[in-house]
């Protein structure tokens, strides 16, 4: 069944927390070297969607399906998602007490095959060798999370990886650092024939797509994906007339899309 | 010497399960390793000698003989009519040990004394004295086990420590014992003017009963260190506290427990008396459940009999966090090695001052016996 170069298939994904539903009919296709941002107002859907991809426990799928390269990985735990080949960077982590960032760190490196001289070398090209010794994320200010996060990311040097809001609370300084590193991890710089890594990017403002170009936009509203187009585009057109606009611009120029209304 | 030679080999240390005991409890008998080594059986001195000239180390029964001043430091800080237990204790035919490290002398290498329960069902009863003189420096590791087979017995230990004026104590106490033995520990401290006094226990085998309440009095300027890492499996009862009175003018104490109950019960107690002006003193108490069954109680006290004083503690109790695991499993650790990671975090306390090689023993105790937890 698997076709060159497929990496990720949702398949009509519904996911409820507490009781109540997030996603409904969720649809996606992500192919080997392909980037999407993935845009949409608060409480859209966005974080519950990777949290699905990833396998959070917390949140349980009432139907569809997710594929990662062929396989089925709706019943696998998290761990053995990451095992095949995902990573995700979080918007807010949480502390982990008492487990200092370098034994993380060296976890990461092991799965990713990234040596000992690679952990001190991306620590200090991300500012963080200060932070080593330190319990992740405890005390860290909130750009430090974000590099902490991508950090890891690069140790584990994984095929499919997600960014939620790499950018959130990010000064200006950090902001092109966080764009290269992603760039990086995304292979945005290789030529688009030969890129293997793909990627989602969650993004608010958008401010990150300066540092870093995507293939794709997507539109996730009310829990449903409701747009997809170039990137730029759909950030032109929310800027000007709102997530709804947008949608309905979309609607108009895509009629198969779901219908909203 | 001969019958000492004896007791010696009636440890039978070649053999790896005793071998692999005293090493669980930091006993090396290596004299490359240790400035001196005690070791002793059921009630019999089997080994004391000192490798160094500037500590002291010798059974109590023969320090007694040697030194008459030793009568002011016997029986001083600990009321011999505290308990049933320190009266039994208060007997003929009491051992244990006496360590001592001369004035001004820094003795880095640590002495090791060991506690070894042999015959079965037997009530082990030791008092021991430790004296750091003035200015000097001393680390001891102490380990107490009992001989492998042998399940049940009691130990009773009195230990009286003094810390002199600008001395530096270092004590290192790892228990390792069998599912029904009963300990039950009897200790004070006195700690000088600007002397610092770092105490650290370990326990994290099944035991039936450890019943403790330590105490040191901290005068001018002292400082008292505790740090507990304490585990209670399945049918173990802990009751451990640590109280520090804090006497003297800019006295401090630090008291710190690290406590898990995998089945077990825990009474992690605490208690700083702040008695003179410009004192400090800090207690914290965290707790892990690891299992349905089980128990934990943390008793933090404070006490204040002087406006100027600084007391504060904190004590905090829970499970291991779910998002915690989530967020292990999502850089690859599968569940069960997130928890392992948790639970060592958890337990790897940063003793303050404390030398690399007991730090590395307090570790290797741990790492030994961290599997069972999981």
């Amino acid at each position: 069944m698997k076709s060159k170069g497929d990496v990720l298939r949702v398949v009509n994904l519904g996911l409820k927390v507490d009781g109540k539903t997030v996603l409904q009919n969720v649809n996606l296709y992500i192919k080997e070297g392909e980037t999407y941002a993935l845009f949409g107002p608060n409480g859209s859907g966005k974080s519950s969607l990777l949290s699905a991809i990833i396998g959070n426990p917390t949140y349980r799928i009432s139907s569809g399906r997710i594929i990662f390269k062929g396989q089925e990985v709706t019943p696998l735990p998290t761990d053995e998602r990451i095992k095949l080949g995902m990573g995700i960077a979080f918007q807010t982590p949480p502390r982990v007490s008492g487990v200092k960032l370098i034994d993380v760190l060296r976890f990461c490196a092991k799965i990713g095959n990234r040596s000992e001289e690679e952990i001190y070398e991306f620590a200090k090209k991300l500012k963080l060798e200060d932070l080593l010794n330190r319990p992740v994320n405890q005390g860290f200010s909130g750009g430090e999370v974000k590099r902490s996060e991508l950090l890891q990311l690069l140790l584990l040097n994984r095929d499919f990886v997600m960014f939620d809001e790499p950018d959130s609370g990010v000064d200006l300084e950090n902001i092109s650092l966080i764009g290269e590193i992603i760039r990086e991890i995304l292979q945005r710089d290789t030529e688009a024939e030969k890129r293997k890594k793909s990627g989602i990017i969650i993004t608010h403002t958008g401010n990150i797509l300066k540092y870093v170009d995507a293939d794709y936009g997507v539109i996730l509203y009310k829990g449903r994906i409701a747009c997809v187009g170039n990137p730029e585009d759909i950030l032109n057109e929310i800027s000007k007339n709102g997530y709804e606009g947008c949608i309905n611009r979309c609607l108009r120029e895509f009629p198969n899309l779901n219908n909203l209304k | 010497m001969s019958e000492g030679i004896s007791k010696f080999e009636q440890l039978e240390i070649e053999k790896p399960e005793v071998k692999s005991r005293l090493e669980s409890v930091g006993i090396e008998l290596d004299p490359s390793k240790r400035a001196a080594s005690f070791v002793q059986v059921d009630q019999e001195t089997a080994t004391a000698s000192s490798f160094l000239e500037s500590v002291e180390v010798m059974s109590i029964k023969d320090a007694l003989e040697k030194y008459e001043w030793l009568e002011d430091y016997y029986w001083k800080i600990v009321d011999r009519n505290q308990d049933d237990y320190t009266r039994e204790a208060d007997s003929k035919d009491v051992n244990g040990y006496f360590i001592r490290s001369l004035p001004g002398k820094k003795v880095d290498i640590p002495v090791e004394a060991c506690l070894y329960l042999k015959k079965a069902k037997s009530r082990q009863k030791v008092h021991n004295i430790i004296i750091a003189e003035e200015g000097s420096e001393l680390n001891i590791i102490s380990g107490c086990t009992s001989h492998p087979g042998v399940t049940s017995g009691m130990h009773l230990g009195i230990s009286e420590f003094y810390v002199k004026k600008d001395a530096k104590l270092t004590f290192t106490m790892i228990h390792s014992w069998a599912s029904d033995v009963e300990v039950r520990p009897r200790s004070a401290a006195v700690v000088e003017e600007n002397g610092i006094f770092i105490s650290n226990y370990v326990l994290m085998n099944p035991v039936k009963l450890v019943q403790m309440y330590p105490t040191a009095y901290v005068e001018k300027r002292g400082t008292a260190i505790f740090s507990s890492i304490i585990v209670a499996l399945e049918n173990s009862v802990v009751d451990s506290g640590t109280r520090a009175i804090l006497k003297g003018e800019g006295s401090s104490a630090e008291i710190v427990s690290r406590t898990i109950s995998k089945g077990g019960t825990v009474i992690a107690r605490g208690h700083i008396a702040g008695e003179a002006p410009e004192v400090k003193g800090h207690l914290e108490c965290r707790g892990l459940m690891l299992s349905e069954e089980g128990k934990i109680l943390a008793i933090p006290e404070l006490e204040a009999k002087y406006p100027n004083v600084d007391l504060s503690h904190e004590a905090a109790i829970g499970k291991i966090a779910e998002e915690e695991i989530f967020y292990l499993q999502s850089r690859g650790m599968s569940k069960d090695e997130a928890i392992a990671a948790i639970i060592r975090g958890f337990l790897e306390v940063d003793i303050k001052g404390i030398p690399e090689i007991l730090k590395k023993e307090i570790d290797r105790a741990i790492s030994m016996v961290e599997k069972d937890l999981f």
